[in-house]
């Protein structure tokens, strides 16, 4: 039995890190330990809750909408504001754009590097590689004088000998398997998705002032006024400019992104096999479509257990608890409570080995992760479980797109178990909201013509009546979370929050197993 | 033409950038560096001659935010120029390598570069619990930094929590943290980019700076660029007019936020932020937080967290008219016009908030100052 350990696990936002017991080439046991605390929790406390949006965002600078929305939805639902129409429009197309535009930064910039050797991109033949390219999409950039420069581009940076972030990898690897020319294709889609990703982000620009941490958000509503007659509001010139962008988002995305996912998922099918995961997945559900008090939504929320798609259940957040019996915090009640985090404490307490250190005491506590369950149940969230969960839900684009994707790739439905079923979750995700967003826009453009309201200005004032507990959850695009929102007992003219996160995706184990 | 002129050129073309398009670039950064435009020539020159500079990007008690506007760099394809005029040996964000891999590629850069590498840190550093509230590879950051900074030619802290301790020194401080100057103390040639996150504008202007001139630029007396940190927001703010003018947002969306009248009632911190937020704006100059109609939050300055908020109470004593002249001078007045605003919007929370302060000492010392207060404001009730 031998003990690896891999930290940092690099191309993900945060500090992660993996210890494993690898026996005769199997892994046998795993670990996965956050070796990051800030006390995000312990910072809130006290203050104005119209304030935590922009706390709780520092949360993820990658996923910069998120933490924010979540945050603002728990103190409304808290405190009886109701945001306007133009508001539920401008925060579903900041929400789609952080999905569509993370996507793409994901599979490209993130996790291709496992799959595309780029130092084999340089003994691709450009002629050969533009006939692959032009075989799989009638995207323009495709033509070998193209695909030679690219080369070229790449030639010359290895050259020089300064390798930078490629440096130190694994090129070579019997693991890659795409063929040179396929490498180089998707080194091209690389740099293309790198400017693209600058371009397409300008909506939250316009939306939120700036990106990453787009300030404009209110608790009650947006920032960001609108009048079809004003230069200082969202107006048709600004609808002009974010309709061109989500074209331009659309575009790659369905010529681009699309065609290089099937193209070098046909070379790891392999991966159908690999990471099934926990085999449940939960949902809290994204885009409201009207302003009712449940609205119904774009990608609904639900439970699947056993991966069972024929039973979607309802979702219900009362049955989710945290553990630290392996985290680094303790539990006044001792830690083999189970809380729910509307009762959720945070007291951090290190026990594991002083830095620098080989190996963490993985028997005992080895991480700044709680770890959540749903009814006692590890669960996956995500892509992968929000399209699961709309494919049993019977959505009619999802269950098309699914369909199409499984049938080009010649699979059968359980290989969306996977790591495969995840990748390709996370692109028929992108498309989904790709071809929607331009909806929500036209919306947008037809309501502010008679309705310029952004803000439910009768909550704003701290002396407005009415604060009871509250739960509002968001789905987010790499995880789930919830926030929960507690009054004070102070003074009523001075409301208070204690606040409670559960994330889902990175958890550790309770001693019913990881 | 000297060859490595023309090497350059054709470096450049093979980038699918054209010598018009890389001066073009090199006349924006000169007017962005309020320099003639025959300095644009010297730019150009200065990226021409120099090797790649090696860049080693550490990650601590950070949320990517930095490393997301590091993506963002604007002025295009000029830009990609400037990056990829860099290495980039480690960054965990974006690096191919993990785990041993890619500790050893840093740990190469440290020896093998010592004094010639430039070290930019994103996020703060803990110093409560023996550093075990953040490690990378088993060290403590604190481990990590003082290694990797203190054999760098420069460091540059980009974003508030890596210069100022940021979100995580917030009060109650719960980890301790730091920001690097404090943190390590004694580091060679620091450069403060603060905000959250910083803008790269600023990020690419400072290397452009160091490259033209082999030297890095005025600091202000919390190590930032004047360049990019000389004035405050409100004075270059479009809205200026109207703050002037008395003409004030009163309610979100009312006609006056509609018409883009001055954010002052509404909270906005813009007199005491020093940035170039107005001027260069954010996402290749598309918009920026008061341009989208929301106040400014103040996060370019120390303790913002604590000392702008509550984000959504207004100024207190902003002077009328004309151009705040000094950092120092602002500086001292908006703690006193901050400490004001908390006065009128409930100092008891706050009291509480920082008796809870038990690691920062300049925590420390504003919770003893809050207790004064708070006991003068009891005692002197009836």
């Amino acid at each position: 039995m031998t003990h690896i350990v891999v930290d940092p696990v690099t191309r993900i936002e945060g500090h992660l890190r993996i210890e494993a017991e690898v026996d005769g080439g199997s892994v046998r046991e795993a670990w996965s330990s956050s070796t990051m605390f800030r006390g995000v929790e312990l910072i809130l406390k006290g203050r104005d809750p119209r304030d935590a949006w922009a706390f709780t965002q520092r949360i993820c600078g990658v996923c910069t909408t998120v933490h924010a929305i979540a945050s603002i939805r728990a103190v409304e639902n808290a405190i009886g504001a109701v945001p306007p129409p133009n508001a539920r429009l401008l925060r579903n197309l900041i929400i789609a754009t952080q999905c569509v535009q993370d996507h793409v930064v994901h599979f490209y910039h993130l996790h291709a590097l496992d799959w595309v050797d780029i130092v084999s991109a340089l003994t691709a033949d450009p002629a050969r590689t533009a006939v692959l390219a032009q075989s799989i999409s009638d995207w323009p950039l495709s033509s070998p004088t193209y695909f030679a420069a690219v080369q070229n581009k790449v030639k010359g940076f290895v050259e020089r000998g300064q390798l930078g972030p490629f440096a130190n990898a694994y090129w070579g690897h019997s693991a890659y398997k795409l063929p040179a020319e396929a490498n180089l294709m998707a080194v091209a889609h690389y740099l293309e998705a790198l400017e693209w990703q600058r371009e397409v982000i300008k909506i939250h620009a316009v939306l939120g002032g700036k990106n990453p941490h787009l300030q404009g958000f209110l608790v009650g509503g947006m920032a960001t006024p609108v009048d079809p007659d004003k230069q200082a509001s969202i107006n048709m010139g600004s609808i002009a400019l974010m309709r061109g962008l989500i074209a331009k988002a659309r575009d790659f995305v369905a010529r681009v992104y699309i065609p290089d996912l099937l193209a070098v998922a046909s070379f790891y099918k392999d991966w159908a096999g690999y990471g099934g995961g926990v085999g449940n997945y939960l949902v809290y559900g994204e885009y409201p479509l009207d302003d009712a008090k449940q609205p119904e939504l774009f990608l609904p929320s639900g439970v699947i257990r056993n991966k069972d798609l024929s039973r979607v259940e309802a979702f219900d957040p009362e049955k989710i608890t945290e553990h630290v019996k392996h985290s680094w915090y303790d539990y006044a009640g001792g830690d083999d409570q189970t809380l729910h985090p509307s009762s959720g404490e945070t007291k951090p307490h290190y026990t594991g080995p002083e830095p620098p250190f080989e190996r963490l005491h993985t028997e005992g506590k080895y991480s700044w992760l709680k770890s959540p369950r749903y009814d006692g149940l590890p669960m996956e969230v995500g892509p992968l479980s929000r399209m699961l969960v709309a494919y049993g839900s019977g959505h009619p684009r999802v269950k098309e797109l699914v369909g199409t994707v499984l049938q080009k790739l010649g699979v059968g439905p359980e290989a969306l178990f996977s790591t495969l079923g995840r990748v390709a979750a996370r692109g028929i995700e992108t498309l989904l909201l790709a071809e929607r967003m331009e909806g929500w826009l036209d919306d947008l453009a037809a309501n502010i013509g008679h309705d310029l309201r952004i803000h439910d200005n009768d909550k704003w004032s701290p002396s407005s009546p009415g604060v009871k507990p509250s739960e509002y959850c968001h789905r987010y695009e790499d995880s789930s979370l919830s926030q929960q929102i507690l009054p004070g007992q102070a003074k009523p003219d001075h409301r208070k929050t204690g606040r409670g996160r559960t994330a889902f995706r990175d958890g550790g184990r309770t001693d019913r197993g990881a | 033409m000297s060859d490595s002129d023309r090497w350059f050129l054709q470096e450049l073309e093979s980038r699918g950038v054209s010598r018009r398009d890389f001066m073009g670039f090199c006349s924006a950064m000169a007017a962005a560096l309020a320099l003639p435009r025959s300095a644009a020539a010297a730019i150009a020159a200065g990226i021409q001659k120099t090797d790649k500079p090696v860049i080693v990007w550490l990650e601590f008690q950070d949320c990517a935010g930095n490393t997301e506007s590091f993506l963002r760099a604007s002025r295009p394809t000029a830009a990609q120029i400037v990056l990829d005029t860099l290495s980039v040996d480690y960054h965990e964000t974006i690096m191919a390598a993990a785990g041993h891999q890619a500790e050893e590629a840093l740990a190469r850069t440290v020896k093998e570069k010592a004094g010639g590498y430039i070290a930019v840190v994103e996020g703060s550093i803990p110093t409560g619990a023996n550093g075990a509230y953040c490690t990378i590879g088993g060290r403590s950051a604190l481990q990590i930094a003082r290694e990797v900074c203190g054999s760098a030619a420069a460091t540059i802290a980009m974003g508030t929590c890596a210069t100022f301790g940021g979100l995580p020194a917030a009060a109650p401080n719960p980890t301790g943290a730091l920001g690097v100057g404090d943190a390590v103390p004694g580091v060679k040639n620091l450069i403060n980019l603060s905000a959250c996150p910083a803008n790269v504008e600023n990020l690419t202007a400072l290397v452009v700076y160091f490259l033209t001139y082999k030297r890095w630029p005025e600091l202000d007396a919390w190590h930032r660029p004047l360049f990019a940190y000389g004035k405050a927001i409100h004075d270059n703010c479009e809205r200026r007019a109207h703050f002037d003018a008395g003409q004030y947002v009163e309610a979100w969306g009312d006609e006056a936020h509609r018409t883009g009248y001055c954010l002052y009632k509404m909270g906005c911190k813009g007199p005491v932020t020093f940035q170039n937020c107005p001027n260069v704006r954010w996402n290749e100059g598309t918009n920026w937080p008061i341009g989208c109609g929301h106040p400014c939050i103040g996060c370019a300055e120390p303790d913002f967290w604590d000392k702008m908020t509550p984000f959504y109470a207004h100024l207190q004593n902003v002077p009328g008219f004309g151009v705040t002249s000094s950092v120092d001078k602002v500086g001292l007045w908006a703690t006193v016009g901050v400490g004001a605003a908390f006065a009128a919007h409930g100092f008891v929370s706050l009291g509480k908030r920082w008796r809870n302060a038990e690691h920062h000492p300049a925590a420390r010392e504003k919770a003893a100052e809050a207790q004064r207060r708070e006991d003068d404001k009891k005692g002197g009730q009836p």
